[in-house]
């Protein structure tokens, strides 16, 4: 950075992902990732337990009605862990995405007298987010030990799935916090989205309520994979088919990637429309 | 290496602004745009092309043509009245806005204060936001590390540290945070008005550090509104108006001819800005107020002529004891002068509702070459203040006074410099 030399000048077209840049303000990513872990559950009674709270609420209620009233079935393992272990991933990505949404307005104060590469702020929050990931993972861990269902080796394909959930909910991320800057409809779209979503990933019930090929379809909604494939490497359930996680995964891809390009086209209008 | 730090060429940056008012013939129409315009925009939201503001007709040249050049080592002041496009050019350099024509090249690694404090966190301690302030403003975190202690007794917050910076004053705030500023250490500095923040004593302890910087050899490039600073800091200025260059060159051409042109309307409209901020009251309105000297309005003037200060208002009720005044401040913010209208008057005055124009006049050979506040305000005697804070405008004194001629590299030390007569005979 030292003997740098830049040429300030107006870009036109879709702009260069300039992936080096990010790697050289990599301490700022850091900071960014420390500020919002340390301020996160500030002023907060319950303050980390929210993380476990989140997901482990929903687990009971679902457990109630889809489970016990509406008797959906759990592919012979407990609904209680059938759910919260695609709980787990789901509020990771419902958090993350909902929070990138936001993040680009409301750091509008440092995107507007600072220059940085704008893509950490986004991605700042969501590796944030990793932290309530792994506090209510371990509490997964602990259902898993209580229901007696003990790991395979297939729970060494687990990270694979989280890496899968992490580039989905940037993905996303990236596409509303870019759009948000230009229109604040999407804050107020965002959280109903979600909860739309929420209801076409199997999370209160099983892909295989579904028969092909609309199950291998499924895989379009990338989160189907993600979800699918906790239960496959923690649980041992069977997963509809190979091609769905495929398919997901191409699709989480093509979200991360085209939505860094439009994160990155819009880019340079943040500042003067924010 | 390449003596010339940073480039500017034909830099120009265009906004979108306000919306034009279409004229729809019919109900239908209007109610057909007002569906469609959404769609229209999601569509454009999607392939990336929309921004708020695009398809407004109105635009405005923040900036047009500018050009010059800055060598390394050099301190260079631009100057200009707010909104002349000086803020919208140190944004381009510091890479927050593109540019809309032409190009700025940048020889060296490049620093930009355009706010103090910019991203603290209120809920984080002062130890805390003194390493994310640093990184926010490109400091490595072994460099923060390195200055921590030198940031932490300049800001002289040591016993407040741990503490949560929303318990702060407002004072330890601001001087934490020009304190990591103050440690930047880039090749070249860009700075933006960080001086208007703070007290007038704290004000002074930046000047203080940005002439350090200056004498280091740093580049730095200084927009201020504060004309006293840019003389003593910078050897080169450029004027700008209306996003374009109107001069540049030896600084003290620069703010002489910028301060000839901007005497009067820059200070009626700021004025009259200020004016319309006070809370209101009941009993009293401040109309209009103006400063002059020779007849003419300004708040730069010199000591060795009277200065007018001549206050329009409007009293909406009967009252006992409404006095109008004013205060001359130090830069330490201690009263020096305070003079009321019915200074004058043997028993306590009963104003009746109406319009009044009270004047003072400070008189000649008074005030020290020096920057001072004034403080206009109106008050009810015994009962409250009618104007808030008051209206306060920085009074610049030139020295004109013929006092202290023959010793003018000898600074003037005290805070008035009245004419005393003195009579010296030999005995």
């Amino acid at each position: 950075m030292n003997q740098s030399r830049v040429r300030i000048e107006p870009a036109s077209g879709w702009a260069s992902l300039k992936l080096h840049e990010i790697w050289e303000f990599r301490e700022l990513l850091y900071f960014f990732v420390w500020r919002d872990i340390k301020v996160r559950y500030k002023q907060t009674i319950l303050g980390a337990a929210w993380a476990i709270l989140q997901p482990f609420l929903t687990m009971v209620v679902f457990s109630l009605f889809f489970g016990r009233l509406a008797g959906i079935p759990s592919e012979g393992v407990p609904y209680p862990i059938f759910s919260y272990a695609a709980l787990v991933p789901w509020t990771f990505f419902a958090n993350g995405s909902n929070q990138a949404a936001n993040s680009m307005v409301g750091n509008a104060n440092l995107i507007k007298k600072i220059y940085f590469p704008r893509l950490i702020v986004p991605s700042a929050v969501v590796t944030a987010g990793l932290v309530d990931f792994v506090l209510a993972f371990i509490v997964l861990l602990l259902m898993m030990a209580y229901f007696r269902i003990y790991p395979t080796a297939r729970i060494l394909w687990t990270p694979l799935f989280l890496l899968l959930a992490i580039i989905t909910t940037m993905g996303i991320g990236l596409w509303l916090s870019a759009m948000n800057v230009q229109f604040r409809d999407v804050r107020y779209a965002v959280p109903f989205l979600i909860q739309l979503w929420l209801f076409i990933t199997p999370v209160a019930y099983p892909s295989s309520l579904l028969s092909e090929p609309w199950q291998t379809l499924y895989g379009l909604n990338p989160m189907a994979g993600v979800v699918e494939g906790f239960r496959w490497s923690l649980l041992g359930t069977e997963v509809g088919s190979l091609t769905m996680i495929l398919l997901s995964s191409l699709v989480s891809v093509i979200l991360l990637v085209s939505g860094a390009f439009y994160f990155k086209r819009l880019e340079r209008t943040f500042a003067d429309v924010v | 290496m390449n003596k010339v730090a940073v480039e500017v060429n034909g830099l120009g940056k265009m906004y979108h602004i306000g919306r034009q008012q279409a004229n729809y013939a019919t109900i239908r129409e209007a109610a057909a745009r007002t569906v469609l315009s959404p769609i229209q925009k999601a569509g454009q939201l999607i392939r990336g092309k929309a921004t708020a503001a695009s398809g407004l007709e109105e635009i405005i040249w923040a900036l047009q043509d500018v050009s010059f050049a800055v060598q390394h080592g050099e301190v260079l002041g631009i100057v200009g009245r707010n909104g002349a496009g000086k803020s919208t050019l140190l944004k381009i350099l510091s890479r927050i806005t593109e540019p809309t024509t032409g190009y700025a090249e940048i020889n060296g690694r490049i620093g930009s204060l355009l706010e103090v404090g910019t991203g603290f966190h209120p809920e984080l301690t002062g130890r805390e936001n003194i390493f994310l302030n640093g990184a926010i403003l490109g400091m490595r975190r072994s460099e923060i590390g390195r200055k921590f202690d030198e940031i932490v007794a300049f800001a002289e917050v040591e016993k407040f540290i741990d503490t949560p910076v929303k318990h702060f004053s407002s004072g330890m705030y601001l001087r934490l945070a020009f304190a990591v500023a103050a440690h930047l250490e880039p090749e070249i500095l860009v700075i933006d008005e960080v001086l208007a923040v703070g007290d007038a004593a704290f004000q002074k302890k930046c000047l203080g550090k940005m002439g350090e910087v200056a004498r280091q050899g740093r580049t730095v490039l200084f927009v201020s509104h504060n004309m006293v600073a840019v003389r003593n800091l910078c050897n080169r200025s450029l004027w700008i108006h209306d996003g374009q260059i109107l001069l540049a060159g030896p600084t003290t051409d620069v703010v002489d001819a910028y301060l000839q042109n901007s005497l009067g309307s820059e200070v009626a409209d700021d004025l009259n800005l200020l004016l319309e901020q006070l809370p209101d009251d009941p009993a009293l309105r401040l109309d209009k107020i103006d400063i002059r000297q020779n007849g003419k309005p300004g708040t730069v003037v010199i000591n060795g002529q009277p200065i007018e200060i001549e206050i329009q208002y409007t009293v909406r009720e009967v009252v006992r004891g409404l006095r109008i005044y004013f205060d001359i401040l130090d830069e330490q913010g201690t009263i020096l002068i305070r003079s009321f209208n019915d200074d004058d008057s043997d028993e306590v005055p009963i104003i009746y509702p109406g319009t009044y124009r009270s004047t003072a006049v400070i008189p000649a050979n008074l005030l020290a070459p020096r920057e001072y506040e004034l403080i206009i305000r109106g008050t009810i005697f015994n009962v409250r203040q009618c104007t808030g804070d008051g209206v306060r405008v920085r009074l610049s004194v030139g020295a004109t006074s013929g006092i202290n001629r023959a010793y003018p590299q000898e600074p003037i030390r005290s805070k008035l410099q009245p004419a005393i007569p003195w009579s010296n005979t030999s005995t």
